[in-house]
């Protein structure tokens, strides 16, 4: 290793997979929290097991659990976890050419599109170490995120009354701390302030699930006015 | 829970077909802005009203109990930047506290 550019190469791809490791470590831990909350929400463990597996993306899976247990339909429940995971095609947009893989790679590659592995790919310059980024970040978090979905499922499942746990509020924080980093505009606070009114608003009125897709409703429409008022 | 599985299959296959649509699109087709205005907009105010249905939502009614004393915890924390999963078990343990007390 004399070569100065394969060393620094070198110290670059350690200091990607450092970082990848330590968001990866940090995200999949949480599996825990969700997979207690799934199961005490009246999932089974092999449900919840099954939604780390095949959904394999955080807010989705508390939303449909937390539709599901507010007593809403399958339907609604899974048009809530479908809404939160469009943000997935977006990100996989960005990524598409900065990973550059085709076939069956690309299918593998996909499921690992989420937050983190995005965040840890995209800030790379080089296609090698943006691979590496989102390889190990997302494979880290895939494997520890199912295994203390385990963990957590089958806590959750003989804990008794989820309640006296408190575990409906930790819903509500995971959903706050989930929402909180893309509070960073004032655009995005209102958006965030009305589409929880309009939620509560149809509480009493609409059957379950509903008010949380009607917000998402508001959404879209908050982005179709935007665009009337900024067109020639 | 009926209707579970559905929802898990329903979702969990959805949610990748989202992933893999972003992957194999043509970037023209998403990239224009008001579908990309839509995509950033989605989450803050799905996870909005989540957060509200979840810690004020009782069936059909509106309620303010032991869980809006842990969303506060919670907020409390976020603003102390602590990480994601004391920030979860930080409201859930206000929540238990306070049913246990009261």
């Amino acid at each position: 290793m004399s070569d100065p550019a394969a060393t620094a190469s070198e110290v670059e791809r350690r200091a990607v997979v450092r970082d990848s490791l330590g968001v990866g470590v940090a995200t999949g831990l949480y599996g825990v929290s969700f997979g207690a909350v799934a199961t005490a929400a009246g999932l089974s463990v092999a449900q919840t097991c099954a939604l780390s597996l095949l959904m394999f993306t955080g807010a989705s899976q508390f939303a449909l659990v937390s539709v599901l247990s507010g007593g809403g339909g399958a339907v609604a429940a899974a048009a809530a976890a479908l809404l939160l995971g469009v943000r997935n095609t977006l990100y996989g947009v960005r990524l598409t050419t900065l990973l550059g893989w085709r076939g069956r790679r690309r299918a593998l590659a996909a499921h690992l599109v989420i937050d983190e592995s995005t965040a840890m790919a995209v800030t790379r310059t080089s296609t090698a170490t943006a691979r590496l980024g989102f390889l190990v970040t997302g494979g880290t978090i895939f494997l520890l995120w199912n295994l203390f979905t385990l963990l957590g499922a089958v806590a959750g499942a003989t804990i008794g009354d989820p309640r006296s746990y408190g575990l409906d509020a930790a819903v509500g924080g995971a959903f706050l701390a989930l929402l909180w980093p893309r509070l960073d505009s004032a655009g995005h606070r209102v958006l965030a302030i009305v589409a929880a009114a309009v939620a509560l608003g149809l509480v009493p009125l609409a059957p379950a699930g509903v008010p949380v897709l009607a917000a998402g409703g508001v959404a879209l429409l908050a982005g179709l006015l935007r665009e009337g008022r900024s067109a020639p | 829970m009926s209707g579970a599985w559905t929802a898990v299959l329903l979702g969990g296959v959805g949610c990748y077909l989202l992933k893999l649509a972003g992957l194999s699109v043509p970037a023209s087709v998403l990239e224009r802005t008001t579908v990309r205005r839509m995509a950033d907009r989605l989450p803050v105010a799905l996870l909005a009203a989540l957060v509200a249905v979840q810690v004020l939502g009782e069936g059909h009614r509106v309620v303010l109990d032991a869980r809006a004393a842990g969303l506060a915890t919670a907020v409390v924390l976020l603003l102390a930047r602590v990480p994601f999963l004391f920030v979860v078990i930080g409201a859930g343990a206000t929540a238990a506290v306070l049913r246990a007390v009261g």
